[in-house]
């Protein structure tokens, strides 16, 4: 009897977890921060930035989809410039926007400036969007990435392109102001070389895939160049032997700045560059 | 007489101990409210100096005013946000932490589960069988009881044992966790000293009050059994509703609020309530489980009979507790998508959207089991007859509707099979993929199982009342508008205008299937009043049928195991949404597939251990026979 109930029990069971492998198997991935070279980026580079931002880490898509589907009008599948001019002059409009730009940006951060007929959260009577700002948690994408979502909304349907390329010392300030968002929190610490880079910007003068100057040299051979502690002692005191050709514009206070860990991953990961 | 006075004179003696202790200790923290009271010290210099040290005061001088502007200073709570952890902070034992703490959270959620429910409907059972003055309802429930009793110790160790694994997992979060809560995990420890003390003197003092004003005693004991016990689950609640949907801290984390506006987040009550009727359902189904093993375990008539009963009640209490979860989880649903649309679009058409195609299948197990279960049962009564040509059709609607609760809306395909469907969607059967079918499918599904479960219920009576044809003419009126207006409701709304009032009209739908089990009930319970009732033989059942309940407990566990993946997948990267991010290496959510290997190894475990909780129980029952040997004088 025993035998019978549990090899029941357990066959049904076995049924149950079949019936998970017959589905699509997806995981999901947290976001990943996109790696951008800002020393070598071109505006369809910036567009296709923005076209995979709204697509992943800015989650848009997940409510602005085709109907039925969508819970949120169609962006795709509309032209954003002469749509923002309708919506610029309609009464209901809350905002300070003149142009396209301002809309699509102002919509982003305070989604509730211009809320569209019908899309309204249930019961403010279309007053208040059900969308997040996306500056603020759990999307908080930064300045630089929600100016590239608009030159891809602009780009998508042919229109010109208002926004300017971030530029490195942009970039820079983009980095700074991050902490402050946090006021009362403690710095993020760097869990990979590659992030530990992205953090003190280091790749908005320095070229990680290719020898080619920016601001400062290109560092993808710099291992073959530099022993390790020579790389670090560049990193360290920047202003000490500083290559032929070059300004002395390397900021000196990354030794006050970096935690020991993020300084030896950078060190280590730049010694092996050695092409 | 003597003896009488001399017991008075020991009460008044105790009485009057525990009256000096109560002033003794009055005593101690009145003197140190009026020492907390007086610390304020005069403004003399020296005084002055040391004041802010010790709050010393000089003998014969004015006390010293406390600096009102450093108080203040002092008063004000450090803001402090959540903690950043980066990956090298999660300790690496070479497993995954996170499949450890999902088997030791979900192996403790089942039981906990478990032992919240029987006491609840226990309860319930001995309230009936006294007043009834049927003794059966107080062996059953007593029955329950003892089956459940080492739950309650098993709930603990895997209590335990989860709390220690994410101490040493997840150090950063549960710091964290300490610091919103506060003491309000030594209000949930303590909680248990009251849990544990109504559960033995309830359960050990069954017989010792039985009967008579001693009986009101006994219940008293299980109310507050049952009112410990809910106290512990909302308190715990509100840890997983803050992680969800934080409440009471900043935008960094950082506490602002006070423990109520910590607790009472958007998403604590739907889940309380909703996790209070699934208790339920899910008791109710392990109980039924025990009594179906019971009954295919022996050939006494008598036990059979008894046995039957057991399994009925409790079929009868998972089902009936089973009909309002959907709507417990649309509330809950609503809730998330208030609080958060991206966060409910996660859970609903994201990635995690597949998952609610394995619920259909589960779901659609336990109507199906449960339907077949309560057919099976007519068997017992002579009267059934008169309604078994309705079950081929309520069979017929049960199995349309779960195909369409499971027909998926996007499909895997390759290009070839893409071109030659002309699309990823089916030009007849994609429609049936998404939310308005299956809102009609799983109301229908709720109303035909009524149905059955109504018919079987009037299978051994006769109505005697005048009325009874307009009465069976209304309820019939009412079955076929309301499955109408499901199905309208559902096409026009689902299909015709925008999600808004898709939404709006799944109200409407659960509101028409809760017009058909509130009318039924209170008509049957009208016409049937001084019915007249025809025979029903106990244990006549078809021993099949008890596979159905093994069928239940085994879907309940596994739907319970695949709702907590939701539940907790829906914070995606974040350990507290919005203010603390996981940067574990487990910080994605795995696939369905992955999932379901997890949710099989924890309702294998359950079932082990339940095994084991009913061995225990018989275990007590079981008595060795002297030894022959011994009988005769101990040679052997």
């Amino acid at each position: 009897m025993l035998a019978k109930t549990l090899g029941f029990s357990l066959a049904l069971t076995l049924v149950f977890t079949l019936v998970t492998y017959l589905l699509p198997q997806v995981e999901g991935e947290a976001p990943v921060e996109p790696k951008v070279d800002l020393g070598s980026l071109t505006m369809d580079d910036f567009v296709a930035l923005g076209e995979n931002l709204f697509n992943n880490k800015g989650t848009c898509t997940l409510c602005h989809k085709p109907p039925p589907l969508g819970r949120a009008p169609d962006i795709a599948g509309m032209d954003m410039l002469a749509t923002s001019s309708k919506r610029l002059a309609d009464e209901r409009y809350k905002g300070k926007a003149k142009d396209a730009e301002g809309y699509i940006r102002e919509s982003l951060v305070d989604p509730s400036k211009y809320v569209v007929a019908t899309w309204g959260k249930k019961g403010t009577n279309d007053s208040v969007s059900p969308m997040p700002a996306v500056d603020k948690a759990p999307i908080q994408l930064s300045v630089m990435e929600m100016d590239a979502i608009i030159a891809y909304l602009q780009a998508k349907d042919g229109n010109e392109v208002t926004v300017s390329l971030p530029s490195p010392e942009a970039a820079a300030e983009v980095a700074a102001a991050a902490p402050a968002q946090g006021a009362a929190a403690a710095p993020v610490l760097a869990a990979t070389p590659e992030e530990a880079l992205q953090k003190y910007t280091c790749t908005a003068c320095h070229s990680m895939t290719s020898k080619d100057a920016l601001v400062g040299p290109g560092l993808l051979d710099v291992g073959a160049r530099l022993s390790a502690d020579q790389i670090r002692q560049s990193i360290i005191d920047p202003n000490a032997v500083i290559s032929e050709g070059f300004p002395a514009a390397m900021p000196a206070d990354f030794a006050a700045k970096m935690t020991v860990k993020e300084l030896e991953m950078i060190v280590n990961y730049l010694a092996e560059k050695k092409q | 007489m003597n003896n009488d006075t001399v017991q008075i004179t020991g009460r008044n003696q105790l009485l009057l101990r525990i009256f000096l202790v109560a002033v003794f200790l009055f005593g101690l923290v009145g003197s140190n409210l009026s020492y907390a009271a007086d610390v304020g010290v005069s403004s003399s210099s020296v005084a002055a100096r040391i004041a802010p040290v010790g709050r010393v005061q000089i003998e014969g001088q004015e006390p010293i005013p406390e600096n009102v502007a450093s108080k203040s200073e002092s008063e004000v709570p450090e803001l402090i946000a959540a903690p950043r952890p980066s990956r090298g902070d999660y300790p690496d034992i070479g497993v995954s932490s996170r499949a450890v703490v999902w088997i030791l959270a979900q192996m403790h959620l089942f039981f906990g589960a478990l032992v919240l429910a029987v006491p609840l409907f226990v309860l319930v059972i001995e309230l009936m069988g006294f007043k009834t003055g049927d003794e059966r309802y107080d062996d059953m429930a007593h029955e329950f009881m003892k089956i459940s009793l080492t739950g309650f110790s098993i709930t603990a160790i895997f209590g335990g044992s989860l709390a220690l694994a994410l101490f040493v997992l997840y150090p950063d979060l549960m710091g964290y966790m300490m610091r919103v809560f506060g003491a309000q995990w030594l209000v949930y420890a303590g909680l248990f000293f009251l849990e544990s003390f109504f559960l033995y003197t309830y359960y050990y003092g069954w017989k010792a009050m039985r009967y008579g004003n001693l009986k009101w005693v006994h219940l008293t004991l299980g109310l507050l059994l049952n009112a410990s016990g809910m106290t512990i689950m909302v308190l715990s609640n509100s840890w997983a509703t803050f992680m969800m949907a934080p409440s009471g801290v900043n935008e960094v984390g950082a506490v602002v609020g006070n423990i109520w506006e910590i607790m009472k987040g958007p998403l604590w009550n739907p889940i309380n309530l909703h996790r209070f009727i699934a208790n339920i359902a899910f008791g109710g189904a392990v109980v039924g489980a025990y009594a179906a093993f019971k009954f295919l375990s022996t050939s006494d008539p008598e036990k059979r009979a008894h046995y039957d009963w057991m399994g009925y009640t409790s079929n009868f209490i998972a089902i009936l507790a089973f009909l309002p979860l959907p709507f417990a989880g649309y509330w809950l649903m609503a809730e998330i998508y208030a609080y958060s649309q991206q966060m409910g679009i996660t859970a609903m058409g994201g990635i995690l959207a597949w998952l609610f195609i394995v619920q259909a299948v589960l779901i659609g197990t336990i109507l199906l089991a449960g339907n077949f279960y309560l057919w099976s049962g007519m068997s017992r009564t002579e009267g059934s007859v008169r309604y078994q040509p309705l079950i081929k059709y309520i069979a017929f609607v049960l199995v349309i509707c779960f195909l369409t609760w499971v027909t998926p809306h996007t499909l895997i395909l390759s290009a070839s099979e893409i071109a030659e469907l002309g699309g990823s969607h089916h030009h007849i059967l994609g429609p049936l993929g998404i939310m308005p079918a299956k809102n009609i499918a799983v109301n229908l599904m709720l109303v035909v199982t009524f149905l059955s479960f109504q018919l079987y219920r009037r299978s051994d009576k006769v109505a005697t009342v005048p009325w009874a044809k307009a009465g069976n003419a209304l309820l019939v009126a009412i079955y076929v508008v309301a499955m109408v207006n499901i199905i309208f409701l559902g096409v026009y709304y689902g299909y015709f205008t925008n999600t808004v009032y898709k939404v709006g009209s799944s109200v409407a739908q659960v509101g028409s299937t809760l017009v058909v089990i509130i009318a039924g009930i209170v008509i049957d319970s009208l016409m049937f009043k001084n019915a007249k009732t025809l025979p029903s033989h106990w244990g006549k059942i078809p021993d099949r049928s008890q596979y159905a309940l093994f069928a239940l407990p085994i879907a309940f566990t596994w739907l319970m195991g695949l709702m907590g993946y939701v539940r907790s997948s829906v914070k995606t990267h974040w350990h507290v949404y919005t203010v603390m991010k996981d940067n574990s290496p487990d910080n994605f959510i795995p696939t369905i597939g992955y999932a379901g290997n997890m949710i099989t190894i924890v309702t294998v475990l359950f079932l082990l251990f339940v095994l084991f909780m009913f061995w225990v129980a018989n275990l007590s029952a079981t008595k060795q026979p002297k030894p022959v040997a011994a009988l005769e004088g101990g040679e052997a």
